[in-house]
């Protein structure tokens, strides 16, 4: 990632729209669209899949034909029309690669625009990027080093072909086929995503990235990822999202599944940036998201984003603390400018004996915006001493935006301790006019403001992310004061 | 330096201001008294560019310039400095790194390139022994939770920090213990040269003790009524502010 400098700062504050705002023509193999069980089977078909998978999406698909879109989630939007999406679409040429020269350049061009110039990558940061463009993954870097670990990494579409034996023991036991709706959908539909696989007591040298990227218009995109640590072992793992400007609003549908077994530990931090529609409220990514993680004995799994994008997001990245000494964390930071809505939060399901959790959420909302935090802290019956810390901030500019707490907490067990704070405030003209007295201006004063506020979150991601999602808080919240 | 010519200034529909005139050259110390609501923090915030203020007539300039119609951040780009008499809190950003963004904003704006880390944190341990301020206060976030004594040293540091042409200190000596009040005036008497100056309000003659002024004006309704040497100031504190409004009439 190239050194992020003032004057680049001060050029992304000139452009108002939308950065990511370009469409790269690449051909695409795309489905017609609607959705029945023979697009299901055509998909898996398309993905020469066994058996085993092929029934396991058709019994999704069953089950999403029953279910209900939900409606509890304090947003408002038209319902996207599943009978008008495509559920497939991959680009024509699928290069084998050896190396980047032999990567379509106009692909490459893209990542260039979206400043995540592979060779840069790999010179510059130690991460191996599986890049995940229009629904199927078209390069993986680093698999060597991994190997060598006995590290799988790789697009879970190869997975169920050279791991069929570790996808079946694992998908769906975090986030059932039944769960909801949208996670119902994607697993029926699911046409690429991420799967990664750490061996016991192996500790991954690097940070796993894979940049999400939707493409084609109408396009849905439902990926799936599916990350297993071993016992013992050691995993973090970057998903970093942008999304071309369009029109007609897009619908993605995430299924993200963590299971860390007895003293493992995953760090799964996102910096999301989907398109958020323009100014009017028009055009956006509907972002319907289910992530869990499974906790064993003394394992840990952290959640740690930054959401500036979509123009609706509903995401609750969960944890159960099924094994006893287990630790749940979720730090988030979610901004809303504009017409963008977010309901999101996090579960904490403590089932476990002494199993502990801490809830870091900071909501900015600028614009007209609405921005909910929803949060269950639930503790079971057997869950002995079980403590959980929540703080929930939220950061209002302007008077036409909101902010809402939802914090649910259910216990069944005397011995838990549970704290839960919550403060709202705004950024003052006198915060303002102090900082425009020392020399700065109103736009880096709410930067520094806002990157103040969201610190403690900010903190929590490993340090390259740290700078991308600065720059991305100060691109959300441009001219949201006046 | 300063000449400010038959100042005007309201808010929200209150003329506050009423026709002033103060000249300051370079070198100089003025302290500005005056009873409650006489506009000594109204002419502070309108010297500084505050957006709330009106200016309904009369000029400000600096070094010959006229500063009334730029943005506040471009006065203090100019060397105008406000140590403010109510510091703001702004949570999660440490001292240093708000001092480091000033400086460099201004220096952006004067076409210059980021101080270099070396020479930042050679100037931040340089200014804070003058301030006798600890190293473990420039983390902490600015103002949250400082004591009185601690948002005025923190003031004093910055303007050290910023090197202005023309220091405004709004009651800096508020909220002060007697030690405190001993550092920072210290602080400023360092910082004092040949080619900046100060402006001094206060309530009270005491910040004179240690900060002596050339000169004492004496702000009363929106106008200097008086002015005079050091000694006005303690003519004051003896007889009050009743005196000069007897005076008047």
């Amino acid at each position: 990632m190239s050194k992020y400098t003032e004057e680049q700062l001060e050029e992304e504050l000139k452009t108002q729209e939308y950065k990511y705002g370009f469409y790269t023509d690449i051909e695409s193999d795309t489905f017609p669209v609607g959705l029945n069980e023979d697009v299901v089977r055509a998909i898996s078909k398309k993905k020469n899949e066994p058996q085993w998978m092929t029934d396991w999406r058709l019994e999704a698909f069953r089950i999403w034909e029953k279910m209900e879109e939900p409606e509890w989630a304090n947003v408002h939007y038209e319902k996207p029309k599943f009978q008008d999406i495509a559920y497939y679409s991959a680009p024509k040429k699928k290069p084998k690669l050896n190396s980047l020269d032999e990567v379509d350049p106009e692909l490459l061009d893209t990542f260039k625009r979206l400043g995540i110039s592979l060779d840069e990558q790999k010179k510059l940061a130690n991460v191996a990027v599986d890049i995940v463009m229009d629904s199927v993954s078209v390069a993986t870097t680093f698999k060597k080093t991994l190997g060598e670990k006995g590290i799988i990494f790789m697009p879970i579409s190869e997975a169920i072909q050279e791991h069929p034996e570790l996808v079946r023991k694992y998908l769906g036991t975090v986030v059932p086929t039944t769960d909801n709706f949208y996670a119902a959908l994607n697993s029926a539909v699911f046409s690429d995503g991420s799967f990664c696989y750490i061996p016991k007591g192996v500790k991954c040298p690097m940070e796993l990235s894979t940049y999400f990227r939707i493409n084609e218009g109408g396009t849905g995109q439902f990926e799936r990822t599916l990350v297993v640590a071993d016992k013992g072992s050691y995993v973090s793992y970057l998903e970093g999202c942008t999304a071309p400007s369009r029109d007609e609003n897009q619908l993605h549908a995430a299924v993200v599944e963590l299971i860390a077994m007895d003293d493992a530990e995953i760090k799964y931090s996102t910096v999301q940036n989907w398109y958020p529609g323009n100014k009017e409220g028009k055009g956006g990514v509907y972002n319907f998201v289910t992530k869990r993680g499974l906790c064993e004995n003394n394992a840990k799994i952290s959640w740690t984003q930054v959401e500036t994008g979509s123009a609706v997001t509903w995401k609750y990245p969960s944890c159960v603390l099924k094994g006893n000494n287990s630790v749940g964390e979720f730090y988030s930071i979610a901004v809303t400018n504009n017409h963008q809505q977010a309901d999101t939060g996090t579960k904490m399901i403590h089932l476990g004996k002494n199993t502990r959790s801490t809830i870091i959420s900071k909501g900015i909302s600028a614009g007209k915006s609405q921005n909910s935090y929803r949060g269950l802290v639930q503790i079971n019956s057997r869950a002995e001493n079980a403590r959980n810390f929540s703080q929930c901030d939220s950061l209002l500019m302007g008077n036409e935006c909101g902010a809402h707490t939802f914090p649910y907490i259910e216990t069944k067990n005397k011995s838990a301790q549970i704290e839960h704070e919550a403060t709202t405030s705004k950024i003052g003209e006198d915060q303002l006019f102090y900082c425009n007295q020392r020399g700065i201006d109103t736009e880096k004063a709410i930067a520094l403001i806002v990157n103040g506020f969201s610190k403690e979150v900010l903190n929590k991601l490993p340090m390259e992310f740290a700078v991308e999602a600065q720059k991305l808080l100060e691109i959300s919240l441009e001219g949201s004061v006046g | 330096m300063l000449k400010i010519e038959n100042l005007k200034a309201e808010i929200n529909g209150k003329a506050i201001l009423k026709g002033l005139n103060i000249e300051v050259k370079a070198g100089e110390v003025h302290a500005i008294m005056g009873p409650n609501g006489a506009g000594k923090s109204t002419l502070a915030n309108v010297i500084a560019g505050k957006e709330e203020y009106e200016v309904t007539g009369g000029s400000i300039e600096l070094n010959n310039e006229d500063i009334s119609e730029l943005a506040p951040e471009e006065r203090a780009h100019n060397g105008v400095f406000l140590s403010f008499q109510y510091p703001v809190e702004i949570p999660g950003v440490s001292v240093t790194n708000f001092i480091k963004t000033a400086i460099n904003e201004t220096r952006k704006a004067k076409g210059l390139e980021d101080m270099p880390a070396k020479d930042m944190l050679k100037m931040i341990r340089e200014k804070s022994e003058l301030l006798e301020i600890d190293r473990k206060f420039l983390s902490r976030s600015l103002n949250e939770g400082f004591s009185g004594g601690e948002k005025k040293r923190n003031e004093i540091f910055q303007m050290a920090m910023l090197e202005p042409k023309l220091a405004i200190l709004d009651e800096t000596d508020s909220g002060l213990d007697i030690d405190a009040l001993r550092i920072v005036a210290n602080g400023v008497n360092k910082l004092k040269s040949k080619d900046n100056a100060v402006i001094v309000i206060t309530h009270y003659q005491r910040l004179l003790d240690y900060i002596v002024p050339d000169f004492v004006h004496v702000l009363h309704d929106g106008k200097i009524v008086k002015t005079g040497d050091a000694s006005l100031a303690l003519e004051l504190e003896a007889k009050g502010y009743d005196w000069i409004k007897q005076e008047l009439v």
